[in-house]
């Protein structure tokens, strides 16, 4: 009962706080966030008595189950539904954002509808909301079945899920009212940073003692993917978002470098944050949910470890790519390119060590809907990071950079790798989780692949077109010696393909709203009656033997 | 392969077995990049090339930059002309290290969406950048940038701006005592041509002063956000920044 009164008074006192900070706000948005995290503590405060109260729904809620023979599944099971949940806002927010560049009239003339306050909004959705719920709910699975052990600090685990989705709420309040620090991918402002950073070390903390109470003498793979995105994405966060907060009651803060380097640190995080955030740790989700799919080991265990290594020391220094031809030292150009093309062989080593864990069950490829999304998402992985190496060679970079062939890109490597294995997850999921017999559907998860397939295929497609068309007609010289077309002609010039990328875009989220629906049936315990994936043919007439016929 | 006797010195398994082993080599891989390639910027000497008349943002150009970072006009806009014939014939002299020597953060940017800002001040009238910033297809039919009509609308309301430039100050921006002592005034006597603009000039040279929105009776965040895109890259000489013998020559990359 004391330590009950204690937290509840804890919470308490840090709703009072947070009150406080509002009322002494300096800016509007500085106080709306602080009512937030007070709401937020009074929650926390009303689900700490509840619990109290009723025991049974506090064990759903707060604590462990109380059988001690079952892995500690409840984050895992939140964190599928915000996964689901934030995805469908993120692939939302980038639809309306795209059909914003075909018919500018959709900005609305609000302020907090305009482009450029919903474009960080998508890109934090999609990658932090969407992506990284995905890899902490997969990674608290993941570390649990391989270490065959329960998760460490089931409380702490417990409040990295919520202290995580109150950073996504900040974040992305935070980006409509304008509070922002104006890196890419780095938006959020310096209080919302220090609250990640303590998330996240929780976030460490349980992973780590985790591993440390396993009953497996070996720490698996994917194991080292996750612990190398943990603590490279926390290196990343601190030493980018080192900022001066103008105010300690106000939003605004400016950043601790400036102009060359404040460029390079930015580009160092931003390109590692595709390296370890979206690669890493979806690179951990492959090595356990491909073997476990196909039900084949891994193809190579030195692979692995060549792939492990190679991967996570060349992936900091490709950052530079971003920054060819700038004011940036052509020393640091140089040396960011020539690592970026190197970076092609353990990515590759990464897609054939997947793909080649298939030996012996490539026939699921026809049979197994799920496998047939995981091959797919191995290949989009494999295409983008040969992609990513060639955009990084200074001679295309001059054309490509600053062009929609870079949107292009990140897209086929976001909705074709992470999208294409992270639904793979899910799909692999829900059953397990909720003691499901299978999935409400199947063939609805072949829809689902087929859609998001051609989605993409019409998404990149029209962005290899529009960015290469950019990058000529920009440096179009006519035969007087005079640059051809102005950059208003450039623009009108996007207008079809900003329309099939839209369409592209809206076919994936078709795909994924039918993969809610199916999860939803498959939660309500619904089982759908449909004609299977596969039959092999079976004639019971055909079925018996020639009998001999007397001679005449 | 099995029969082989067991290897001595090093075997990845040591690793496997030991999470603190594999975290700190983790950790220590991931550094080295990192150190290699950003650390040297801070103190090889011509990583930022000295030139003449650069000077910190004044009070006004400050807030017009945070409006700018608040709308995230770096989502379709880039500060950063590369030296290509084609972008210094579009855009001005190609971007030198030191022009943005005092963006906390910096402003480059990724995409072109919109054109390249690096050079925009001077390039147009206020007048056309208030239509513009209004109701953009007013002015440039083929245009897909969001209205901005609400900026003419609202004051300027920064707090106090001297806790800014003292922050600027701390992480290295030269902002004189007197600078930030008068950050707020500042604002009134560069947006009024009414208030007099005392030694602003003197301490922000080349400083332009005038009113920026139309509306001379009220300073709006449209005043600041124009005062801030008439001064971009108006502070430097680019030619005499240019080497010797190179002035007024572009460098062809392709």
């Amino acid at each position: 009962m004391d330590t009950l009164v204690a937290k509840a008074g804890g919470w308490l006192g840090l709703a009072f706080l947070a009150l406080v900070m509002a009322a002494m706000a300096v800016d509007a948005p500085f106080a709306v966030h602080m009512i937030i995290v007070a709401f937020a503590c009074l929650l926390m405060l009303w689900a700490t008595v509840s619990r109290a109260d009723y025991e049974a729904i506090a064990r759903g809620l707060l604590k462990m189950p109380a059988d001690e023979g079952v892995y500690d599944d409840d984050p895992i099971r939140w964190g599928v539904i915000a996964t689901l949940f934030w995805g469908l806002a993120g692939m939302a927010a980038g639809l309306f954002i795209a059909l914003q560049l075909a018919f500018p009239a959709l900005n609305l003339g609000f302020e907090y509808t305009t482009f450029g306050r919903l474009r960080p909004l998508h890109t934090s959705a999609v990658i932090f909301a969407f992506g990284g719920n995905a890899l902490i709910a997969t990674s608290y699975y993941v570390v649990q079945r391989t270490c065959r052990a329960r998760l460490a600090f089931p409380t702490l685990a417990r409040f990295v899920f919520w202290g995580y989705q109150l950073f996504i709420v900040l974040a992305a309040t935070g980006y409509l009212m304008g509070v922002t620090e104006a890196k890419e991918y780095a938006e959020p402002e310096w209080y919302v940073d220090l609250w990640l950073t303590i998330v996240w070390v929780a976030y460490l903390i349980v992973f780590l003692g985790t591993i440390v109470k396993r009953r497996e003498p070996h720490i698996y793979v994917a194991n080292w993917f996750y612990l190398s995105f943990i603590i490279t994405i926390a290196m990343l966060h601190l030493v980018n978002n080192l900022s001066m907060p103008a105010s300690l009651f106000g939003s605004k803060s400016y950043a601790a470098f400036a102009g060359v380097q404040d460029a390079l640190t930015q580009w160092w995080y931003g390109h590692n944050a595709v390296g370890f955030f979206l690669t890493a740790g979806f690179l951990a989700m492959m090595y356990y949910f491909v073997p476990k799919q196909a039900e084949r080991p891994v193809y190579s265990y030195r692979l692995s470890i060549i792939h492990f290594w190679s991967l996570i020391f060349l992936y900091i220094w490709a950052g530079p790519h971003h920054l060819h031809y700038t004011a940036l030292p052509d020393w640091a150009q140089t040396l960011g390119m020539v690592f970026s093309v190197i970076l092609w062989m353990p990515s590759w080593g990464g897609m054939i060590n997947g793909l080649m864990t298939l030996n012996g069950a490539w026939d699921k490829i026809r049979t197994d809907p799920i496998i047939r999304m995981m091959v797919m998402a191995l290949a989009f992985y494999g295409m983008s990071t040969f992609e990513g190496p060639m955009m990084s060679i200074k001679w295309v970079n001059s054309m490509s950079h600053y062009t929609d062939w870079t949107i292009g890109h990140v897209h086929s490597g976001a909705l074709g790798w992470n999208g294409m294995i992270t639904f793979a997850c899910v799909y692999y999921l829900v059953p397990r989780l909720w003691g499901r017999p299978r999935l409400y559907s199947l063939r609805m998860v072949n829809w689902h692949f087929w859609l998001a397939t051609v989605g993409i295929v019409f998404y990149a497609a029209s962005m290899w077109v529009a960015g290469i068309m950019q990058g000529l007609m920009w440096r179009e010289y006519g035969a007087d010696g005079y640059l051809v077309y102005s950059f208003a002609e450039s623009v009108s010039a996007m207008h079809p393909m900003y329309l099939i990328r839209a369409a592209g875009g809206a076919m994936y989220l078709a795909g994924f709203l039918i993969m809610v629906f199916n999860v939803w049936a498959t939660l309500g315990g619904r089982v759908r009656t449909e004609k299977p994936m596969t039959e092999t043919p079976y004639n019971a007439a055909a079925d018996r033997p020639l009998a001999p016929v007397p001679a005449e | 392969m099995a029969t082989r006797p067991a290897k001595k010195g090093f075997s990845h398994k040591k690793i496997e077995r030991n999470v603190t082993l594999l975290g700190a080599l983790a950790l220590l891989t991931v550094t080295i990049g990192g150190i290699v390639e950003i650390a040297p910027l801070f103190w090889i000497d011509n990583t930022v090339e000295k030139v003449e008349g650069m000077r910190p943002y004044t009070p006004l150009e400050l807030a017009g930059r945070n409006i700018y970072m608040r709308e995230g006009c770096y989502t379709c806009h880039s500060q950063m002309i590369r030296p290509f014939r084609d972008e210094v014939e579009r855009y001005g002299h190609y971007s030198l290290a030191a022009e943005s020597m005092y963006d906390h953060p910096f402003q480059w940017g990724s995409k072109r969406t919109g054109p390249d800002l690096a050079r925009v001040g001077g390039r147009y009238s206020d007048e056309w950048h208030r239509a513009h910033l209004a109701d953009p297809r007013s002015v440039v039919p083929e245009s897909i940038m969001p209205p901005y009509a609400f900026l003419a609308e609202k004051d300027l309301e920064t707090g106090d701006m001297s806790n800014d430039l003292a922050a600027l100050y701390r992480v290295g921006v030269p902002y004189t005592k007197a600078d930030i002592a008068k950050a707020n005034d500042d604002i009134q006597a560069q947006a009024n041509p009414d208030a007099g603009a005392g030694d602003l000039q003197k301490r922000y040279p080349k400083a332009q002063v005038r009113d920026f929105d139309g509306d001379p009776s009220r300073v709006t965040e449209m005043d600041a956000l124009i005062a801030y895109l008439q001064m971009l890259g108006t502070l430097v000489d680019v030619d005499r920044a240019a080497p010797q013998g190179r002035a007024g020559e572009t460098e062809a990359a392709r």
